[in-house]
């Protein structure tokens, strides 16, 4: 219990309430007190910038990427503990401070574990090795003669001839060149002389240790980014344009002089308030008076949104798999079968609207606490918009709303930057609800075509496969240039948009294939609430949507059972192993053609969807209730099965995949930005429904596929990528109608039963 | 034109000056530094700031600090008793229901009132009294875990 407090308040640095109080244990550590030395100068090339022994030889894993609370920080400490021959108690994590760790990245792309975890545990092996070493010359024996275990080194056959790592290094720091690979963000690596545990010899990696952060979140005892006091700190609010497009021409900074301390910053296009009282900066910005320039409403009508696709003129294309001839095979195919398939744009919708606290002192130092799930970038934003070196910008990264992706967190930190800079005193902005739905960068709509051509014998001949959408990159997947903010581009930066989409991750070994993407030009360049950029499995949710329901329309055309179809067509041992054991787990009841079961006015069905994620392998089975009468659908149970390579723990992975299906789910059936000419229109939880806990499945039933001669792969992301599909399927299977149009809502069911 | 007004929170009574018609979220938030309601739409749709008023369930960013005079305000962290959590606090710590955890206030504010007047509930049940609380992280089927955990304590 004493080790669990002691680490509750090492880590209680990085979740301080009020600053003036609580930035204690972690910076203390790093400055020299606590019992530790002085920390050198963080380098990537340096193993103290990756772990460090306390003085009571417990350990400290600096970690350069952060968790949103999928237990990726216990994962790291798992993987640190293990090759530190530690139980997992005695390994601390510190994350996302840009004083105290490297830029690996932030959470991204789902490379916690598999990138910045590979990173931690080379330096993790270091460690041990550097220790080992210093113990054979103490204790005058070659190394090969030592064992190590909770942290005392001892001679084979004499346990008491040893000494201990708290006598060897216990509070000063390694210094040990690692071999860097050069590299910052999420391919940072690093390696030493210090050779990795074998898998077989594993004890903590692989069990299920619980998280650090639930008992705190669940009492109330820790403070999230909003909660950051500073002493003299101004509350603000953000002020945007009712027609998107449109900049402030006059502001009337008389219509809030009656609100206590309440005042106007405006910096070319962006406006502020703030005021001494959250609730009079609210206030203010409710009061304020704008007179708007007179723009065009930039927006097609919302039905219109995926024929404007269809017809937009290509920005930018790439064709990423071109195999064998596509064109001649599916000349000369017996039969061809071509679908298309539309996903909307979709918001992150944080549970809250972003938050930042950022106060640019007078001599020039900067800090920023943020929940940006990249915190090394949003300092860098913070510094760039700023124009000051990004040493002078200490980013603190805490807890926030979860966020899946470039959400508005990064946006906020940019602008309550400015405005500190503005008003020279200490700055909290927090978006207001509308704005967190309304003008977060979006998930980009798309439009996905598919055709094959199926020979007499029902074998594929030919797969050829396109998206058509919106750029994922419109807005970079960081916040770390001006140009990729929303106040940067109000502030008038130029534009530095970067074209990309993707295509499906799959093994079909079908022997003609092409996959190819395309964007289209933005719907309005600047400051746009449609800025389109990374949601979590960036496209992965839209093109494997259409693959996968293509594909259970081509075992259909085919007259094949959906999974018999796949697994014939699979030519990755691996792919086959997720699908033959999701429909193993399910009861999967084999069928060629929708078996449309009936109980009352609800329909039955049952999908499958396969896909890969960098690596990772997932299938999914839905079981979907459609209600006839009002076309409302319930994904009442699924199975998911999951190669994800060696486990790190079993029950964090399993509640990993619960959160991407439930989320998924919820993307699945009812998420949908809408936008009228002038603006969006989906705005707050009522006109952007997410699932409900009535709607929440019933069962989901995860198979852990463990693979433990496999390096670790991406766990955060994969298991959404193929749902939609699944239950676009399983629809098929209760009513016969193929839902081509994402989300499958009850409007679009009825239009197909009709 | 703002006036005193007393708050009775988490067994503590505090005077504070603030706009009578303030949502009781700021007063928590910013006068008396009780930071766990949190603020997620302003709205009353999430529940991200939900406080029990008299033992029921509040949203506190759309609740007038003026309409809580007498009333017994509790927040989360006023929750458990003498540092020992309250059996529903203890459940979702069991099943390690929170992601980010932002939400929990809704959730668990909720249970707690709840289980007090439906002490055996059905899975119907439970699903009917949490229905409009929003989880963006998808924790739905830990929380149905934990609800069911909390009433079996």
């Amino acid at each position: 219990m004493n080790q669990h407090i002691s680490r509750r308040s090492l880590l209680a640095g990085t979740g301080a309430l009020t600053v003036s109080v609580a930035l204690p244990g972690v910076v203390l550590a790093a400055t020299g007190k606590a019992g530790l030395e002085k920390r050198p100068p963080l380098k990537p090339d340096q193993l103290a910038s990756f772990v460090t022994i306390k003085a009571d030889g417990s350990a400290i894993a600096w970690f350069g990427k952060i968790d949103g609370g999928q237990g990726t920080d216990i994962g790291v400490v798992q993987i640190v503990a293990e090759e530190l021959d530690l139980p997992a108690a005695k390994v601390d994590i510190v994350m996302g401070d840009t004083g105290l760790t490297v830029n690996q990245g932030g959470a991204s792309g789902s490379t916690g574990i598999q990138e910045g975890g590979a990173a931690l545990r080379a330096a993790a092996a270091e460690a041990r090795r550097v220790l080992v070493e210093m113990a054979a010359q103490k204790l005058g024996v070659p190394a090969d003669q030592l064992v190590v275990d909770n942290g005392t080194i001892s001679v084979k056959d004499q346990p008491k001839k040893k000494t201990t790592y708290a006598d060897l290094i216990g509070g000063r720091h390694f210094d040990i060149q690692l071999e860097w690979n050069g590299k910052i963000g999420n391919p940072l690596a690093v390696k030493g002389k210090g050779p990795v545990k074998a898998v077989s010899a594993y004890k903590v990696v692989g069990t299920s240790v619980p998280r650090r952060d639930v008992e705190p979140k669940v009492m109330g005892t820790k403070g999230y980014v909003g909660d950051v006091k500073v002493p003299g700190m101004l509350h603000a609010r953000s002020i945007f344009p009712p027609v998107a497009g449109a900049v402030p021409v006059a502001v009337d900074e008389a219509s809030i002089k009656s609100i206590p301390g309440a005042r106007v910053v405006q910096i070319k296009n962006y406006v502020a308030v703030l005021a001494p009282r959250e609730w009079d900066a609210i206030k203010a910005s409710r009061a304020l008076k704008i007179t708007w320039s007179d723009a065009k409403p930039p927006f097609p009508a919302q039905n219109t949104l995926h024929q404007h696709i269809r017809e937009a003129k290509a920005l930018k294309r790439e064709v990423e798999v071109n195999k064998g001839d596509v064109d001649a095979a599916l000349a000369s195919a017996a039969k061809v079968v071509e679908a298309s398939y539309e996903w909307p744009f979709q918001s992150h919708a944080s549970m809250a609207p972003a938050c930042a606290v950022v106060d640019v002192k007078a001599n020039g130092e900067v800090t920023l606490w943020t929940s940006s799930q990249k915190p090394h970038y949003a300092a860098e934003g913070v510094a760039n918009i700023l124009g000051v070196p990004v040493e002078k910008v200490h980013g603190i990264w805490m807890w926030g709303p979860g966020s899946y992706g470039r959400n508005d967190a990064g946006d906020v930190a940019a602008e309550a930057a400015l405005l500190s800079k503005a008003v020279g005193k200490p700055v909290r902005l927090q978006w207001m609800r509308n704005q967190g739905h309304g003008w977060d960068p979006k998930g980009p709509a798309s439009v996905h075509t598919v055709r094959a051509g199926i020979d007499a014998e029902g074998k594929i001949t030919a797969w050829h496969y396109e998206s058509k959408g919106f750029s994922r990159l419109d807005v970079n997947s960081n916040e770390s240039e001006p140009s990729q903010n929303l106040v940067g581009q109000m502030i008038d930066v130029p534009l530095k948009p970067t074209q990309a989409f993707a295509v499906p991750e799959e093994s079909y070994n079908f022997a003609n294939k092409r996959k190819g993407w395309t964007t289209v030009a933005p719907l309005l360049d600047r400051s746009s609430p449609l800025r389109s950029s990374h949601l979590r499995d960036p496209l992965g949710p839209q093109v494997h949507f259409a693959s996968e329901a293509f594909m259970d329309e081509l075992a259909m055309a085919a007259n094949l059972d959906p999974v018999e179809f796949r697994i014939k067509n699979l030519s990755e041992p691996r792919d086959v192993a997720v699908i033959k054991t999701a429909a193993e787990k399910a009861g999967w009841q084999p069928r060629t053609s929708a078996r449309k079961q009936m109980k009352g006015d609800v329909a039955i069905g049952q999908g499958i969807a396969y896909a890969q994620r960098n690596g990772t392998r997932v299938a999914v089975i839905a079981e979907v209730e459609v209600n006839t009468k009002t076309g409302k659908v319930w994904a009442r149970k699924y199975t998911v099965a999951q190669d994800a390579g060696l486990i790190i723990n079993p029950n964090l992975l399993k509640m990993t995949i619960e959160g991407n299906v439930v989320q998924g789910t919820s993307r699945a059936l009812k998420e949908e930005v809408t936008f009228d000419a002038k603006n969006v229109t989906s705005i707050d939880w009522l006109t952007y429904p997410i699932l409900d806990i009535t709607e929440a499945p019933e069962t989901i039933d995860v198979v852990l596929i463990n693979r433990p001669e496999i390096a670790p792969t991406g766990a955060g992301e994969a298991s959404m990528r193929p749902l939609a599909a699944a239950v676009a399927n399983a629809i098929y299977d209760a009513t016969g109608v193929r839902m081509r149009q994402a989300p499958f809502t009850p409007a679009r069911i009825k239009t197909g039963l009709a | 034109m703002p006036k005193k007004i007393s708050l009775n929170v988490d067994g503590k009574v505090h005077t504070i000056d603030a706009d009578p018609d303030m949502p009781l979220l700021y007063a928590l938030r910013d006068d008396l530094g009780m930071t766990n309601p949190r603020f997620g739409c302003g709205l009353a749709q999430c529940g991200a700031c939900t406080v029990l008023v008299d033992g029921e369930p509040v949203r506190s960013c759309s609740t007038a600090v003026e309409d809580l005079h007498g009333k017994k305000i509790t927040t989360l962290a006023g929750l458990s008793k003498g540092g020992k959590p309250h059996k529903v606090q203890e459940a979702f710590i069991a099943e390690q229901v929170p992601q980010c955890g932002y939400c929990l206030n809704g959730w668990v504010m909720t249970t707690v009132s709840f289980l007090e007047k439906t002490p055996k509930p059905t899975d119907a049940q439970i699903r009917e009294a949490l229905s409009g609380l929003k989880c963006r992280c998808g924790t739905h089927t830990a929380i149905l875990r934990a609800v069911k955990r909390a009433a079996q304590a």
